[in-house]
């Protein structure tokens, strides 16, 4: 029986669902997602449109100047959870779950995190309507600068703060630089240490990149550049010279994502993801060149994963982090609705993974290791129990057919059998040492 | 419906016996025998993530340059209205650190200032990994994890002498000997017969049967120390107060390591880092009134990455730097002074002009705590910081006896 249908909807999906056919050509399957716009983007409750930053940030001003009553939520919270919520809703029903699954890669990849704060919380969700999705099969330069001058990413690392010492606004006021998003971006988004930049490319960069800031009590609110807060001069970056002003941004930006360390620094990260935690060589080999030849088309390496060889061999290579593994358990039972996704959002606070909430700028891990520890998998276990109570009318067996099919060990089909009820089967399949990979 | 547990050979193999036999909602792995430890020595080890200011938790006040090099961030001095808690007149500890300034008094505070590691990059992620590992580059294990080694051997049936405590196991306790876990209980869990099936299915699995396996043990051992705990406050305190309730038990572990973040100050640092500082004095305050009598025995190391810049940053924050503080506290430290060779804050003493320049490796202050502390022969302190052969043990930061 060949299995590639069902090992594209796992390893390159979220999880096969009972409503959705498997695909007869899985390349071609795989192919038409990335194809063309960006789908209708999902809605939060209660939004007529898409909430913008400008949105997100009248929403925070309009919370302090109106007090609350005892026991009442703070709005940005709630503005927050109706956008993480519904974004979980699409993962759980999506009939194109490969474009979800680059979206949530390169969403952490560029990882900002509602603990910064509700000025960064408020603005997640345009953020990867604005900067992610529109470019998961566009350009990795595109999307660096889209991401870089996005007002979720400025105030998440800080760069709002930073003034150029010698503007005029560090002159009048004594303020200076903050480092932050400029050696994130250096480290985390493009070149990493690897390519041997030192603490005075730091410096340089954060300078070249003053003026970027954040407006968010006055309008125009959203993303500004204060030529007043820019630092005068020409910066040397990694032995690179951009003039002042705020065109050199773009420059160096573009001079970061398209260096070879940068190729090299994404082919892993996208094989490790996507393949196998120890990416083997000639994948990354290959991934990178299609990064260098096609100047960082993100439609040509999506299209290349699926055709590496060793995406395909052995099927289930990866252990599925808690934000995949939750959404594929729900996907094989057949949920949807903002309520399965509010269970989602839920499943990933407690099993650590917080949805849009990484703990650090440089995302969530993306190998077993991570998430491993004895205590993490006591509270998978425990979580399987639980969702299983939520269907326990559905046949177990079924569900194992759509989630496993051919990939399911006789040893498993066996303890759904013997299991004293329905719910302990479902707990059983979702404990599987199947189901936890993909 | 009753439906018995099927309990084979595997389930055998897990050491589920008990489990099985006994059908109570608690999970109870066999009750461990009376230990004859050698000692009642504890080590816990506090990773703070994120890197916290050394210049803001133990503020050299006396220093000629302090209050010109660190501007708006710097603190009152001590007796003025929300000033600095003094420390032998030129240090001063931050207004939140209640507790520690309490424990400098009675001498169970030691702080080690104008510390460091011996990465020099500021990269928050190497830094923490190198942290952990104890060697200059990244390892697989982690030094606390190499440490367990050199401790005399866990009798059979008894919880593992390591416990890790949080939901996630840091690289500092990674490695090839079995350490404990404990987090906070979830409500909803499967009874017990539906676990030992989990485990039963999962056995043979090459990743997840070993992680099952320590699960269920530090379970049934953890609800057995905790049985009838009031409900504890969140985050940090609540964990610490864990730990100190877990150390505290006569045939407990011995040596836990735990996290806390919020560290990383780039911006307004004096309201943020007031937080997170609050948090630790708490959570070590908790930990010592769980440990009671065993206060006498511990020894708590609190260690971050690096520390960061010594001027503020354009946004009343700091920057990633290079030397920092770490503290030493409990009943085994010789405590009630601050360890430091001062290298000064003009600008020609500062490291690279921006940073509080490094006079001292914390891997000396590790090393000190395994060899008078754990009493671990050289053998094994030299297996848990690999390269660090130039690098001496500390003396005097632990009590004789």
């Amino acid at each position: 029986m060949d299995t590639r249908p069902l090992q594209a909807a796992i390893r390159f999906g979220l999880g096969s669902r009972p409503d959705q056919a498997l695909p007869s050509d899985p390349l071609a399957w795989l192919d038409a997602q990335i194809a063309g716009p960006d789908p209708e983007p999902p809605l939060p409750a209660g939004w007529p449109a898409p909430p913008t930053v400008p949105d997100g940030y009248r929403v925070l001003n309009a919370s302090e100047r109106n007090k609350r009553r005892p026991g009442q939520r703070h709005p940005a919270d709630l503005h927050f959870e109706a956008e993480v919520i519904a974004a979980q809703a699409v993962r759980i029903d999506t009939a194109a779950p490969y474009r979800e699954r680059l979206v949530a890669f390169w969403a952490n990849h560029f990882t900002v995190a509602r603990r910064a704060g509700y000025g960064a919380a408020v603005a997640i969700g345009p953020y990867l309507r604005e900067a992610i999705r529109p470019h998961v099969n566009g350009r990795f330069t595109d999307m660096l600068r889209a991401v870089a001058t996005h007002p979720a990413m400025l105030s998440y690392l800080n760069q709002s703060a930073s003034v150029g010492p010698n503007s005029a606004q560090g002159k009048r006021t004594g303020r200076g630089l903050n480092e932050n998003l400029a050696r994130e971006i250096l480290e985390l988004h493009t070149v990493t240490p690897a390519a041997g930049y030192s603490q005075a490319d730091v410096v340089e960069f954060a300078r070249l990149l003053t003026g970027w800031g954040n407006e968010r009590r006055k309008p125009p609110l959203g993303v500004v550049f204060r030529a007043s807060h820019h630092e005068p001069g020409a910066k040397t970056v990694m032995g690179r010279r951009f003039e002042e002003g705020r065109e050199a941004t773009d420059a160096a930006l573009r001079f970061l994502a398209e260096h070879p360390a940068t190729h090299r620094f994404l082919a892993t990260k996208l094989v490790r993801h996507f393949v196998a935690d120890d990416p083997p060589p000639a994948a990354v080999a290959r991934i990178e060149a299609v990064l260098r030849d096609t100047g960082g088309d993100l439609a040509a390496v999506a299209a290349a994963l699926p055709r590496l060889p060793q995406a395909w061999n052995p099927p289930l290579g990866k252990l599925r982090s808690p934000a995949d593994y939750t959404i594929a358990a729900l996907r094989a039972c057949g949920a949807r609705g903002i309520a399965s996704g509010r269970f989602a959002w839920g499943s990933t606070v407690r099993m650590n993974q917080s949805a849009w909430d990484a703990r650090q700028p440089n995302g969530w891990p993306d190998h077993a290791g991570a998430w491993l520890g004895p205590e993490p998998m006591m509270q998978r276990l425990d979580w399987c129990y639980e969702v299983a109570g939520h269907f326990a009318r559905l046949d177990p067996m079924a569900v194992l057919d759509t989630a496993l099919g051919p990939l399911a060990r006789d040893e498993t089909r066996q303890a759904l059998r013997g299991a004293g009820s329905p719910r302990d089967a479902l707990a059983l399949l979702f404990a599987s040492s199947e189901f936890q990979r993909r | 419906m009753s439906h018995l547990p099927r309990i084979g050979r595997r389930g055998l193999l897990l050491g589920l016996t008990a489990l099985a036999a006994t059908r109570q909602a608690r999970l109870a792995v066999a009750a461990p025998p009376a230990l004859a430890m050698p000692d009642d020595r504890r080590l816990v080890v506090v990773i703070q993530r994120g890197a916290m200011d050394g210049l803001a938790a133990l503020a050299p006040y006396g220093d000629a340059n302090y209050r010109s090099l660190r501007g708006p961030l710097a603190l009152a001095e001590p007796g003025r209205e929300n000033g600095l808690l003094d420390c032998g007149g030129f240090f001063g500890l931050a207004p939140e650190l209640r507790n520690f300034h309490r424990f400098f008094q009675e001498g169970s505070l030691l702080p080690v200032h104008a510390i460091a590691g011996p990465y020099r990059n500021r990269s928050h992620f190497e830094a923490q990994d190198m942290l952990e590992s104890g060697a200059p580059e990244r390892l697989s294990s982690g030094w606390l994890n190499r440490a367990l080694e050199g401790t005399p051997p866990v009798p059979k049936g008894a919880p593992e002498r390591g416990l890790a405590v949080g939901n996630d196991l840091p690289l500092l306790m990674r490695g090839a000997q079995p350490v404990g876990m404990w987090a906070p209980p979830r409500p909803v869990r499967p009874p017990p017969e539906l676990y030992a099936r989990m485990a039963d299915l999962l056995h043979a699995d090459p990743l997840i049967g070993d992680a099952v396996r320590e699960g269920l043990r530090a379970r049934g051992f953890a609800a057995d120390a905790l049985r009838g705990e009031p409900p504890a406050r969140s985050g940090f305190v609540s964990l610490a107060t864990s730990a100190g309730r877990l150390l505290a038990a006569p045939q407990g572990p011995r040596v836990a390591a735990l996290e806390i973040g919020g560290w990383d100050t780039h911006a307004n640092q004096n309201y943020a880092l007031g937080r997170a500082l609050k948090q630790l004095d708490e959570g070590m305050a908790a930990l010592r009134g769980q440990l009671g009598p065993a206060w006498r025995h511990t020894a708590v190391l609190v260690m971050t990455e690096f520390g960061r810049t010594a001027r503020a940053n354009g946004s009343l924050g700091t920057d990633h730097g290079t030397g920092g503080v770490a503290f030493l506290i409990g009943g085994a430290v010789q405590g009630g002074r601050v360890v430091a060779d001062w290298p000064g804050l003009a600008e020609g003493q500062l490291f690279e002009k921006r940073d509080l320049a490094p006079t001292r490796d914390l891997r000396a202050i590790a090393k000190a705590l395994l060899r008078d502390h754990l009493g671990l022969p050289e053998a094994a302190i030299a297996t848990a910081f690999p390269g660090a052969e130039g690098v001496a043990a500390e003396n005097g930061l632990i009590r004789e006896g």
